[in-house]
């Protein structure tokens, strides 16, 4: 007897999970765009455009939190180059912007400024097709997703795994930065893109397109939501989990974890890429310091700080510390890295299973669970799972395994 | 992948092999054989021979030679550093041979293979530690050993169906894990963990089965009632047993290889092999 696939879908995810996801997307779909454009400045529940552009950067930023979630939550793989797949994307699709400038530039030319500046005479050939919408946000995909399995496929193959994975993944999204710094490389040097000015001919900076835009975010986070829960759920996710905790043992029982670890990291990159194609148009630049190490280490902290291996977690950690972030960077720019790392160190002490498991931590103090863990049936075994594991000690811990990744 | 065109290579060589054997009018009392498919004609499910295997210049394994015949229970035991361990990462893949010929069957070359294939071919194996996921339930744990199609697409959709649920829960009473299916397989006890990895060996429905000290930690119950498990499987499998125990051993009834210094020692019924001087000098005696 076999279940329809929609059905499966609807059934990977608890009720409330659906509850709270149509919650959010009459917030995001309706209730931000109708008190940002409708309602006049004057009125209480206005929301700027400066708070807009902010929150629809930070459901760009929950994107690749999960897509990083869904390989070191669950398949126990820490990138640390996560930044360049979100930075590839946002370079695709702002090769699409920087076309749509068309003679709108200071220099009133038929190529983008920064190559009028170079006095080159002609598009680079890696150009050609950047004035079509498709192909860029094809490209946006197609781009990081192919970095992602080439390198992913040698890394895999020859089994690194660990620590010496992420510190690959941290040299290859350097080297990617210190290329697209050189202004020869063809996409603008430091300075990267920006002066965007319209989208599919639609101003955009326009309120109409700016609610779009972060309509459009929100619709990717559920969508990406959605996906990652029935992964996590299926075969496909036990067979992933299974590699993080005993990788020898899965190939013994006759799976390929080069393919399994593969896919589940391409698609990652690619979400990182979607996320990165919405972020620039909301930003309005990009540049090669969104490849820095610095900011891909962000992303693992977003995942530590919301809680590894549940799906919300990533998103709460990746909102909780951005809030924060621009909290600080106005308040006292300063302090923010050092913040940032006692953040790190702090949530890997003390809270190896980040926000998500302090909640649960709570919940279970003030109604005391049964010694034995109940019956897992459905999703939740997870969840209730690594709780009831942290409780007797028995599996590979938190603090250990964050080490050891 | 490198082993793709080596397995083509295979193909292609048993293609030709069975041209020949047509024109020669020999195909009436000649085999043909397909390959990939274990082939028992001889009545062998293992052959070793001549393995070596090198650390940094020691000889884990020197010129080992040892065949298993097909249904067999097969005892080996030696003392520490013989070997029995690094001959089950050869057969299984784990570790590749300096020199000598290991066959499942009469066509299956293992040294040519990775793990997975390897395991697809038949091979199931259980470590002296007992590898389990602890974080699935022990429900899950079969589910994943289960022998199925464990390319990615399949697993992206796959589902249980009622006939594969029997044969878990069939698993489930076989290793007494009826009761605690869906714990978690971290919080089983040791008796109970090794007696789950058995579990997800027989949901593999392998045709050999390599055991690793597979009753260390256990209860004289437990170990008793693994010895009647494992004889009741030798037949339908063949099972190659490496244990310390001698009262298991004994249980086990079955031929017994020694292993000394990564090559065997002697070989025979346990009576036998107690027996033996050599063996009493190296291990017994001790």
């Amino acid at each position: 007897m076999r279940t329809p696939f929609t059905m499966r879908l609807i059934q990977s995810m608890p009720r409330t999970g659906w509850i709270a996801l149509a919650l959010f997307a009459a917030i995001t779909w309706v209730g931000v765009p109708v008190a940002h454009v409708a309602l006049p400045e004057s009125h209480p529940l206005h929301l700027s455009a400066y708070s807009v552009s902010l929150f629809g950067k930070i459901l760009c930023y929950m994107v690749v939190a999960v897509a990083m979630d869904l390989i070191w939550g669950y398949a126990g793989i820490l990138s640390l180059g996560h930044g360049l797949f979100f930075a590839l994307g946002g370079y695709a699709f702002g090769m699409y912007l920087m076309r749509q400038i068309g003679h709108d530039g200071s220099y009133g030319a038929d190529l983008p400024d920064f190559m009028v500046f170079l006095d080159w005479k002609a598009l680079p050939w890696y150009w050609a097709g950047s004035d079509s919408f498709a192909w860029s946000l094809f490209l946006a995909m197609a781009l990081p997703g192919a970095i992602a399995f080439v390198f992913g496929y040698f890394a895999f193959r020859s089994r690194i795994k660990g620590v010496y994975f992420s510190i690959i993944t941290q040299a290859l999204t350097y080297a990617a930065m210190l290329l697209f710094f050189r202004n020869e490389t063809g996409f603008g040097g430091n300075n990267g893109f920006t002066d965007f000015k319209r989208i599919l001919g639609f101003a955009i900076t326009s309120p109409e397109m700016r609610a779009t835009l972060f309509a459009l975010s929100a619709a990717l986070l559920v969508a990406c939501l959605v996906l990652g829960r029935y992964l996590v759920s299926s075969r496909f996710g036990r067979v992933l989990a299974a590699i993080r905790d005993a990788e020898s043992r899965v190939m013994f029982i006759g799976y390929n974890p080069l393919h399994y670890k593969l896919f589940m990291w391409t698609l990652s990159a690619v979400l990182c890429g979607l996320a990165g194609a919405l972020y620039v148009p909301q930003v309005g630049i990009i540049n090669p310091s969104e490849m820095s190490p610095a900011n891909s280490i962000e992303i693992a902290v977003w995942v530590a700080v919301g809680g590894r291996g549940t799906l919300i977690g990533a998103v709460l950690g990746a909102g909780l510390v951005n809030l924060a972030k621009s909290w600080f960077t106005m308040s006292f720019p300063e302090y923010w890295p050092f913040f940032l790392g006692f953040l790190f160190i702090a949530v890997t002490l003390y809270l190896p299973d980040g926000v998500v498991g302090l909640w649960r931590k709570l919940r279970r103090g003030r109604a005391p669970a049964p010694a034995v863990p109940p019956a897992p049936s459905g999703t939740p075994v997870r969840s209730a799972a690594s709780g009831a594991a942290d409780e007797s000690g028995a599996p590979a811990q938190g603090a250990a395994r964050g080490a050891a990744a | 992948m490198m082993h793709t065109t080596d397995i083509d290579r295979a193909a292609a060589e048993a293609e030709a092999y069975n041209q020949r054997e047509q024109w020669d009018g020999a195909a009436s009392n000649a085999h043909p054989f397909t390959p990939g498919e274990l082939d028992l004609s001889h009545n062998v499910i293992l052959y070793l021979e001549d393995i070596t295997v090198s650390f940094d210049g020691f000889r884990a394994l020197d010129k080992l030679s040892l065949a298993i015949d097909a249904g067999e229970l097969r005892c080996v035991i030696g003392p520490n550093g013989a070997g029995k361990t690094t001959m089950m990462d050869v057969i299984t893949g784990k570790t590749r041979p300096d020199a000598g010929k290991a066959f499942f069957g009469q066509t299956i070359d293992l040294t040519r293979m990775t793990e997975p294939q390897i395991a697809h071919a038949g091979i199931g194996r259980k470590f002296q530690k007992p590898t389990i996921f602890e974080r699935h339930t022990a429900f899950e744990n079969l589910e994943l050993a289960m022998k199925a199609d464990k390319r990615v697409r399949r697993s992206l959709f796959a589902q249980l169906a009622d006939d594969e649920r029997d044969r878990i829960a069939a698993v489930l009473r076989q290793i007494r894990l009826e009761a605690d299916a869906d714990r978690l397989a971290g919080l089983l006890s040791h008796g109970q963990k090794q007696w789950l990895e058995i579990g997800m060996l027989l949901m593999q429905e392998p045709r050999l089965l390599l055991l690793d000290e597979p009753v260390a930690g256990m209860t004289d119950e437990e170990t008793e009632r693994t010895a009647e498990l494992f004889v009741s499987l030798a037949g339908e499998h063949s099972l190659m047993v490496v244990e310390h125990d001698m009262a298991f051993v004994e249980a086990l009834g079955g031929t017994v290889t020694v292993l000394c210094e990564g090559a065997v020692l002697a070989e025979g019924d346990l009576a036998t092999v107690q027996a033996d001087p050599r063996v009493i000098d190296v291990y017994l005696g001790r």
